[in-house]
């Protein structure tokens, strides 16, 4: 994926611009707003990864820019203003995830991912399906090796949001915000126990677990023999 | 806001208490001045009358001694036919009439002591009803009696005529009263309505808000102008405040970034590093979190406490939350061999911010979870309770732990207090700070009670829809 970063602190964005690479991607570096809108406007880019708040011209009235020049780039917005309100104006602008700092880089990665990834028109897609499991969003229903699996409701978004982001890392955080729509910080390990809950479900009668846990960083799930 | 009480109201004001006090001194004053008045007028009159009779029967008596009883007769006769007369009457031995304008008259009047003035009720010539009369009676020589009097109708009619103006002066007094006070009342009510409204947006966290100026430049504006201007400088202080906590989430999480993502790098680029180092780097990187939590919780309850202006508030079913907060944490009890019980009313709603309600509930959850057993080895249950009590919503989380002693009830909801000495749990000492500041910001409170075994934390909020009585109440 091509990415760009418009970030003023030189260290982080060197050090993003870094672990971007080594992850295998494309990455350009801008480092203020005006440059980084420019360098938007100019270069076809997968995702872009905005700080909030940049010299001479602001993150937030950077991506409003854009979207009223009908660019429709994903944007992740990173700031330090991590409130809910904060959020709520950043995704407002034009955004299309917030990240606060400080963050983990494993799950400003995850997310980008998500986003660069993400079908144009995910409506459309009614089922997904990973190695022999298959999740049909019409019926509710989620089958593997043709034998049907029941789960309940938060199970099933659970599952369907992990098979949407099939082979990407998906963080705690992420699951948080888009099954249960909380933003806080869990003390205890509430995902883990859900994770593994479904985990016994979908993964304990068969040959081959598809339910990956990613140390440090949250799970992914994914067919291990094709991967 | 219904008719009931509007009226309510306007008796509960400074303008009515005015309007009664001075109604109440006014009819006193003016009650005062007629009774006086009317006394001192009944005392002329009286004098009036009786200088009147005296000079008649002084005249009488002389026109008997000289003409007799004849000329008697024949000057009263005269006299009672003159319009505006007084009362006459002559009565010989045997108490018959020989002449008079009196038709009819009790006995006991001329059987009086001679020359006492006396009051009497007679009816006068040609019928008609009883009248009052001030009157004397003289024994003349030859038994015959003379009685002069004068009707007290115009005295009485005087007194009756003073009634009337009283009545009609404390008529005119209570519609005056009750005139000013409608309108001052009217008036002022609306105008410190309107500064309730907005003191009360303003608190709500709208701090831009400013009240309303006619530009009478009357006291309410000079007051409105007064507060206006500390509401600005309050503005710009909150401002400042909050540019403070922006920039210290700024400078302060950046740095902390960098660190985390230095170690994450080492961690990465040193897979087949030692694994005493990678241990060092995951501990470090832990303890980064850590670090971040608190700090997040801080600044949240900082924003909280400050009524933060940009938390948006909604009507929230608290019950469907509840239950989506023991959903999601009741797998966590089960893992450990306990279980979630759940009371729910359903239906509770109170309006808030749904995010910090949340936060609130999954602290207490938490919290519960942490020192749910009494003893080792047993199932942690915790139960959660949501339920309406005198117009309040009360979300309750039990435990089976230990429980707080009530010495330290109040030292918990302090920051970083944590009760056990060696601080080894996991924890900041925070959440409970966190969720009474959320109460606050709701117009509720946290309670913590025994539920012996176990603590019980509840959290009272104002039930949607009763708010503003919250509001009155100055929720703290």
């Amino acid at each position: 994926m091509r990415i760009l970063i418009v970030e003023d602190d030189k260290e982080a964005a060197s050090y993003l611009a870094k672990a971007f690479r080594e992850a295998g991607h494309v990455v350009d570096h801008a480092a203020d707003g005006e440059e980084g809108y420019d360098l938007a406007t100019s270069a076809p880019y997968d995702v872009l990864v905005v700080d909030r708040m940049l010299p001479r011209r602001d993150g937030l009235s950077l991506i409003s820019g854009l979207r009223s020049q009908g660019f429709h780039t994903p944007v992740l917005v990173l700031s330090a203003l991590g409130q809910v309100d904060d959020r709520v104006t950043g995704l407002r602008a034009g955004g299309d995830d917030y990240l606060p700092k400080p963050y983990a880089f494993s799950e400003l990665l995850a997310r980008v991912e998500a986003l660069g990834r993400r079908p144009r028109q995910q409506e459309v897609e009614t089922s997904y399906t990973v190695g022999d499991l298959t999740l049909d969003r019409l019926s509710h229903t989620v089958t593997r090796s043709g034998q049907e699996i029941p789960l309940q409701p938060r199970e099933f978004r659970l599952l369907e949001y992990l098979m949407q982001h099939a082979g990407q890392v998906v963080t705690r955080t992420m699951l948080l915000e888009h099954v249960w729509e909380y933003h806080f910080d869990p003390q205890t390990n509430v995902i883990d126990v859900h994770i593994s809950r479904l985990r016994a479900k979908i993964d304990k009668d068969f040959d081959r677990p598809l339910l990956h846990t990613v140390r440090g960083a949250g799970y992914t799930i994914r067919d291990a023999g094709r991967a | 806001m219904s008719d009931t009480t509007a009226t309510v109201r306007l008796f509960r004001t400074t303008a009515i208490k005015l309007a009664l006090i001075y109604l109440a001194a006014l009819t006193l004053a003016s009650g005062a001045v007629l009774v006086y008045l009317s006394q001192n007028t009944a005392t002329v009159l009286r004098e009036q009358v009786v200088d009147t009779v005296d000079a008649e029967i002084s005249g009488l008596a002389d026109q008997y001694r000289i003409g007799g009883i004849r000329a008697l007769v024949a000057t009263v006769d005269a006299r009672s036919r003159r319009p505006g007369a007084s009362l006459y009457l002559v009565t010989d031995f045997a108490a018959n009439q020989l002449v008079g304008n009196i038709e009819q008259l009790d006995d006991r009047v001329l059987a009086g002591e001679s020359g006492e003035l006396q009051r009497v009720i007679y009816t006068p010539i040609g019928g008609g009803p009883r009248r009052e009369a001030l009157a004397r009676v003289f024994q003349l020589s030859g038994g015959f009696r003379l009685l002069v009097g004068r009707d007290l109708q115009e005295q009485q009619y005087f007194r009756s005529l003073l009634a009337e103006a009283m009545r009609f002066w404390l008529f005119v007094l209570a519609a005056l009263g009750l005139i000013t006070w409608v309108f001052v009342s009217r008036r002022v009510l609306k105008r410190i309505d309107a500064m309730t409204a907005t003191s009360r947006r303003i608190m709500s966290g709208d701090l831009s808000e400013r009240l309303p100026v006619e530009g009478s430049g009357d006291e309410f504006d000079r007051l409105a102008i007064g507060l206006n201007a500390m509401l600005t400088r309050i503005e710009a202080l909150m401002q400042g405040l909050k540019d403070v906590s922006d920039n210290i989430a700024h400078d302060l999480k950046t740095p902390l970034t960098r660190m985390r993502n230095r170690l994450e790098e080492a961690l990465r680029s040193d897979l087949s590093g030692d694994s005493k180092a990678r241990e060092v780097l995951e501990t470090t990187i832990e303890d980064c979190d850590v670090l971040i939590r608190t700090f997040n919780a801080l600044l949240r309850i900082a924003r909280v406490e400050a009524g933060s202006s940009d938390a948006s508030f909604d009507e929230i079913d608290v019950s469907e939350l509840v239950r989506e907060v023991a959903e999601l944490y009741a797998p966590v009890a089960e893992d450990e061999g306990g279980g979630m019980e759940l009371r729910v009313t359903d239906g509770l709603r109170v309006s808030g911010n749904r995010e910090l309600l949340v936060q609130a509930l999954i602290n207490l959850v938490e919290n519960a979870l942490k020192y749910a057993r009494q003893e080792e080895g047993e199932g942690a249950r915790v139960e959660l309770e949501a339920r309406a009590e005198s117009g309040e919503v009360l979300l309750g989380v039990r435990d089976h732990g230990p429980g707080i002693a009530d010495a330290d009830k109040e030292r918990v909801l302090h920051r970083f207090v944590r009760l056990e000495a060696s601080r080894s749990a996991p924890g900041s000492g925070l959440g409970l700070s966190l969720v009474s500041a959320v109460a606050r910001l709701h117009h509720g409170r946290l309670e913590l009670a025994d539920a012996q075994p176990g603590l019980m934390a509840r959290l009272r909020l104002p039930e949607a829809g009763n708010a503003d009585a919250a509001a009155t109440a100055g929720g703290d």
